[in-house]
């Protein structure tokens, strides 16, 4: 018979233990609970969110044809779109340029660098708002260029983060393989082209997806650089939860949640997730 | 002219200074077309800093570089007539062998099918060929220096340099490629600059060997040369394994020396030494040059070699150590003043070890040619 027995838990197998079982299936329910009830009342047949009155879809019917959150929405990834690529250019070009140069007053561009990530959002937000209006930023430009200044308010807080993956990825490159390009004949842009960026192709999908999402879900310092004309969806959601939690909320809490989902798993494919693992 | 013609790379008083530290000592060196050269030396002797103000990588602070006749400064890396194998290899990790191989090709605006023939031509030379799909995480370290390689030589340059290109192989591996090198270089007739800290490398690869030390060219010679005639105590001490005696010439003739060193005594050579008499030299003597006596033998072979023509210097002492490294056996034989020498005894036979044991007393004696009086 004890040729069919199980082996005997090893010390470091952790995924055989019961209580190490428990306690992974109890964080997963903390994390992952709120969600699910979300997506499950979205199709609550129901004014109010609170008790279960059957299957419906209708309140996804109401959310597409709710001009003003599809707007939103398209606000949304439109910003987000833009504040990312705009972000990766800049965050990697200032991550090449901290760890490849030395100049004066590097010390002091490296700590500022990162400062939109640890200032308060809320304090960016008033100083958004306060340079906007100082500036007298144009506030009746056609779309999208309206969406100028949340685009420009986002980029700051999506950039350096774009900076740090690429940094870190930029530590583990070989100085050789430049020297080697070159010594091949490659000019500094083709070296750029030919070598550096397929090494940190990992950190830029990293990069692009932190922006993407950091964009799209960013409230508080959307509020205060918005208009009338320029709704985001977390401020549309915002507005609309004010006066009352309807399943319409949900459905497009859930459409947001599939969109962002899919768009990370294509990435994820198209670069190979080992990739991106590696870079942390 | 004619001397001149023959160089490939003209090294002319080269300096390198980084910051207060001296890498490269006013350094003078011709390499000819053709050959195989190594750059031999310690670790951080300034050897690697040459290589790389060859290829372009650092720039002199002082003197020229010249390749093919033509001054090198202000000219970049990449338009340099050279090509670099590094010792990490380098090779590009996110592309194919054959697309690692085709890089240079392509940059320099070749056309896609002779880049194709020349690809695969430079992967047969460096037996990789049908490897080509590869990409090099699926290949082993050996193979991926092959890659370099072949990068390198598809771009048939006038001189290839190679950084340390055997230190990251283990030592069977090693001996092969050193083999392969040599082989490599004779069939596609470029003139190969290697730089090493390993002596075994240099002397079986090389045509020509530079050692370099702090800097400076401390010895430039052929491989035999430099081993059978070492020009001072840095280059005998460095290149293989040798006992130093200091003494002081006491006799020198045309056809005869004598140099006492303290502890060991008289030691007779059979030609002569141009330096004033009374002067401090340097003895340098091979282990292997030193011939140890089987207990008992002595007699018969000291009354043979009183009728030598040239003589012989005899010693005496006690077995002080032993290691048996299978071909040879290493002695560490105490005189009676008490100096140290160092004897290395080919095993002839199976049974040759068993000739001896520590404490014996022993005798030995060297040829009269066989040790190299040094004056630096």
């Amino acid at each position: 018979m004890a040729l069919f027995a199980r082996a005997p838990v090893a010390p470091l197998e952790y995924s055989r233990t019961l209580w190490m079982r428990l306690w992974v299936g109890a964080v997963m329910v903390f994390l992952y609970a709120p969600l699910v009830v979300l997506m499950i009342f979205s199709f609550n047949d129901s004014k109010r969110n609170v008790v279960w009155r059957g299957f419906t879809t209708k309140y996804y019917e109401k959310a597409l044809g709710n001009d003003q959150l599809v707007e939103a929405l398209i606000n949304s990834l439109t910003i987000a779109a833009l504040a990312t690529l705009a972000s990766l250019v800049l965050g990697t070009l200032a991550a090449v340029l901290l760890w490849r140069f030395r100049f004066p007053w590097k010390g002091a561009i490296d700590g500022t660098i990162s400062l939109p990530i640890i200032v308060p959002e809320i304090c960016l937000g008033v100083a958004f708002l306060m340079f906007f209006a100082a500036v007298g930023w144009p506030t009746d430009l056609v779309w999208p260029f309206n969406l100028g200044a949340i685009t420009i308010a986002h980029i700051t807080f999506c950039f350096p983060f774009v900076t740090m993956v690429v940094r870190s990825r930029l530590a583990s490159f070989n100085r050789e393989q430049e020297e080697a390009a070159k010594d091949l004949g490659a000019s500094e842009a083709q070296v750029f082209r030919d070598v550096l960026i397929p090494h940190i192709k990992p950190a830029l999908v990293a990069g692009a997806l932190l922006s993407f999402t950091l964009s799209l879900d960013d409230f508080v310092i959307t509020y205060f650089t918005s208009g009338p004309d320029t709704i985001t969806f977390p401020v549309k959601v915002y507005s609309m939860v004010r006066f009352s939690v309807t399943p319409e909320v949900n459905a497009a809490s859930t459409l947001l949640i599939i969109l962002t989902v899919i768009l990370t798993f294509i990435a994820l494919k198209a670069q190979g997730v080992k990739a991106i693992a590696e870079t942390h | 002219m004619t001397e001149t013609a023959k160089s490939i790379i003209q090294i002319q008083n080269v300096s390198k200074r980084f910051g207060k530290v001296t890498a490269v000592d006013n350094v003078s060196l011709d390499i000819n077309a053709g050959e195989f050269f190594v750059l031999l030396g310690p670790s951080g002797c300034g050897k690697t800093t040459l290589l790389r103000m060859i290829a372009g990588f650092e720039l002199p602070t002082e003197g020229r570089i010249l390749i093919d006749g033509q001054d090198m400064a202000g000219i970049p890396p990449n338009k340099r007539p050279v090509n670099m194998v590094f010792q990490s290899y380098a090779v590009f990790p996110h592309m194919s062998v054959t697309d690692n191989v085709a890089y240079g090709l392509k940059i320099a605006g070749v056309k896609g099918g002779e880049i194709k023939d020349r690809v695969a031509e430079a992967l047969d030379l460096v037996k990789l060929g049908g490897f080509g799909e590869r990409m090099p995480d699926q290949m082993s370290g050996g193979q991926r220096q092959r890659v370099a390689l072949a990068r390198s030589l598809v771009m048939r340059p006038k001189v290839l340099l190679l950084d340390e290109p055997l230190s990251a192989l283990d030592a069977k591996l090693r001996a092969q490629m050193q083999f392969e090198l040599s082989e490599l270089q004779e069939k596609v007739g470029i003139t190969f600059v290697t730089v090493t800290h390993d002596q075994d490398e240099a002397l079986s690869m090389a045509c020509r060997i530079g050692v370099i030390n702090k800097g400076e060219v401390a010895q430039l010679a052929t491989p035999s040369d430099l081993y059978e005639y070492p020009s001072n105590r840095f280059v005998a001490d460095f290149v293989g394994s040798v006992n130093i005696f200091e003494g002081k010439l006491t006799l020198d003739e045309p056809d005869k020396a004598a140099v006492d060193c303290a502890g060991v005594g008289k030691i007779y050579l059979n030609h002569g030494v141009t330096g004033p008499h009374g002067a401090d030299v340097w003895i340098a003597l091979r282990p292997e040059k030193i011939y140890l006596h089987v207990p008992g033998e002595g007699k018969a072979v000291k009354a043979a070699a009183q009728d030598a023509p040239d003589g012989y210097n005899f010693a005496r002492g006690k077995i002080k150590g032993m290691s048996y490294l299978g071909d040879i056996t290493l002695f560490e034989i105490e005189l009676e003043s008490g100096a140290r020498i160092r004897v290395s005894r080919p095993n002839l036979s199976r049974h040759d070890q068993e000739d001896f044991t520590w404490g014996d007393k022993v005798s030995m004696h060297w040829r009269a040619d066989s040790p190299v009086v040094l004056l630096g």
